[in-house]
């Protein structure tokens, strides 16, 4: 005898769950193998030694001390570049902008932008800076590239944060005399910040990890040095991660994966850092 | 109280009209309002009351559906023609319906508007402090604890800040957007005791939908109906012998 129609139904529906759930699971699998293995195999291998000497024997021994040093400072570049222009979009995007055809046509580039493959941005950077704007390989060349890469994080995090901001205070601000920038500068950006700082940290972070952009524009395969103006090429952890796992042979494991462990640590700690400047944030806010 | 009384100021209205986009919000509306005097303006909802508050002070120009026709005068200057709007907002203040203050100290929102004007001078700044304070009826209540924040005041405290903060702006006038709407019995008191004391000093015009408040702290009403002005008179005429039949109507509460 078939079963009744509510029983079947009951059926479906734990089946459902089931996958439902498994496939949950399922994303939690990759994170836990990467990190997992990253940190058990990567971590044995770093000492302040492998952090602050540079590299021996052809990049088979030593430290990555250059590599951290230019991740740094192309980070802080590409920072300097995007967050003025980044923060300016927002402000007139949400504060001046009224809806015509070329705020459109802004807001379609920004969201083409976040979908552009991260290889066409060091082509563009190649051609652009590299190229014809003649910065030759140089830090300036891969942080323009990189600053136009996170620019839509930039943007669309810091329109958010300027958005959350209640329209009241906007009015207050005018009401008591302030003029529409003062108001903006004043009355609306200053509870705005918080949220911009995330959405930064959150592009710094994709930034600092992406190989691609940096290829033509700025990494070096090795150099002996660091570099000494924004006009010099740089290593840089991710494209030393590429190099020494795919370009050298006979190289100890240790060393990819404690490069490897190094990049991992220092991006999830800037991801870290924005998920817990926003969660403060939220306790804090009195609106 | 305050020691120096800003001039005597006077606004007046002449058939003044204004739109939101197709909607017409007020017909041709034709007012004065007095130096010195507190103009209460009644009506029930959509009744334009509220377009008029921020027709004063070019409140509406934020709004890109608005639009206007006739004038407002300030001092005999046409508000929306011979001033800008940010001059006007510094002379005319506005007291919003719910108390609003800045996530800031109670210092900061008060010294907003100073600051931004320009004024740098601490002693100037401290005595405007104590003065709106003061003259808001709150400084007794948060003299000694000026730097804490604004949002830690209970909502009778935080609308009176608000008073102090417009008054701290040294306007000619003050609007006062139905600033009891959201206050306790004692609050609504004390709001309406400062109003009446700032009397002595400015030109003040309170929308209401409170008709009893209306008929407590005014000199003279004007009640709106539907974006036209029905009806303006002095406190006792207009809640004792109004001429018009929907002005007794409505405060006698038969509709509204």
């Amino acid at each position: 005898m078939a079963r009744p129609a509510w029983q079947r139904a009951l059926g479906v529906q734990r089946v459902a769950f089931v996958l439902l759930f498994l496939s949950t699971l399922l994303i939690v699998i990759p994170a836990v193998a990467i990190i997992g293995t990253i940190t058990v195999r990567g971590m044995g291998a770093v000492s302040w030694e492998f952090l602050t000497t540079m590299p021996t024997k052809g990049m088979r021994a030593g430290g990555i001390f250059p590599a951290i040093v230019g991740t740094l400072e192309l980070v802080s570049l590409t920072v300097v570049f995007a967050l003025p222009i980044g923060i300016a979009t927002a402000i007139y995007l949400t504060e001046y902008a009224t809806d015509n055809w070329l705020t459109r046509l802004v807001r379609l580039a920004i969201v083409n932008l976040s979908g552009v493959p991260s290889v066409v941005y060091g082509l563009f950077g190649l051609g652009l800076f590299v190229m014809f704007l003649g910065f030759g390989t140089s830090l300036l060349a891969g942080a323009l590239t990189l600053a136009i890469m996170i620019l839509p994080v930039i943007i669309t995090a810091s329109e958010e944060a300027l958005r959350s901001v209640p329209k009241s205070f906007r009015e207050i601000s005018l009401s008591l005399g302030a003029s529409h920038w003062q108001t903006v500068r004043h009355a609306v950006l200053p509870f705005a910040i918080p949220g911009i700082m995330t959405g930064t940290i959150l592009g710094i972070g994709r930034a600092a990890g992406e190989t691609a952009p940096i290829l033509f524009t700025v990494a070096a395969f090795y150099l002996p040095r660091l570099p000494d103006s924004i006009f010099d090429q740089a290593m840089a952890l991710p494209y030393h991660l590429y190099v020494i796992s795919t370009q050298i042979p006979n190289i100890p494991a240790s060393q990819r994966y404690g490069t490897a462990f190094v990049l991992l640590v220092l991006v999830l700690s800037l991801n870290l850092a924005a998920v817990i400047l926003r969660a403060r944030f939220r306790r804090r806010r009195q609106w | 109280m305050v020691s120096e009384a800003p001039a005597a100021v006077t606004m007046a209205a002449q058939q003044w009209s204004v739109w939101y986009g197709t909607v017409q919000a007020l017909k041709s509306v034709t007012l004065d309002i007095r130096s010195r005097e507190i103009l209460g303006v009644i009506g029930p909802a959509n009744s334009g009351k509220t377009s008029f508050l921020r027709s004063l002070n070019r409140m509406n120009d934020m709004n890109p559906a608005f639009r206007y026709e006739g004038k407002i005068a300030l001092d005999r200057q046409d508000i929306y023609r011979e001033l800008d709007g940010q001059t006007v907002r510094r002379r005319v203040g506005i007291v919003f319906a719910l108390p609003l203050p800045l996530p800031m100290s109670i210092r900061e929102n008060i010294l907003y508007g100073p600051r931004l004007r320009g004024e740098r001078n601490r002693a100037r700044l401290e005595e405007l402090v104590e003065r709106s304070l003061k003259a808001a009826s709150l400084w007794e209540e948060v003299r000694d604890r000026l730097d804490s924040s604004a949002m830690k005041l209970s909502g009778g405290q935080q609308q009176r800040l608000c008073i102090a903060r417009t008054l701290a702006m040294e306007p000619d006038v003050v609007l006062f957007d139905e600033p009891c709407s959201g206050l306790d019995p004692i609050s609504t008191a004390k709001v309406e005791e400062t109003m009446v004391q700032l009397k002595a000093h400015y030109t003040l015009v309170l929308v209401t939908n409170n008709t009893k408040q209306a008929a407590r702290v005014s000199d003279r009403v004007a009640f709106f109906l539907m974006g036209e002005l029905i009806e303006l008179g002095s406190t006792e005429v207009m809640f004792t012998a109004p001429r018009d039949r929907r002005t007794n109507d409505y405060i006698t509460g038969r509709f509204g």
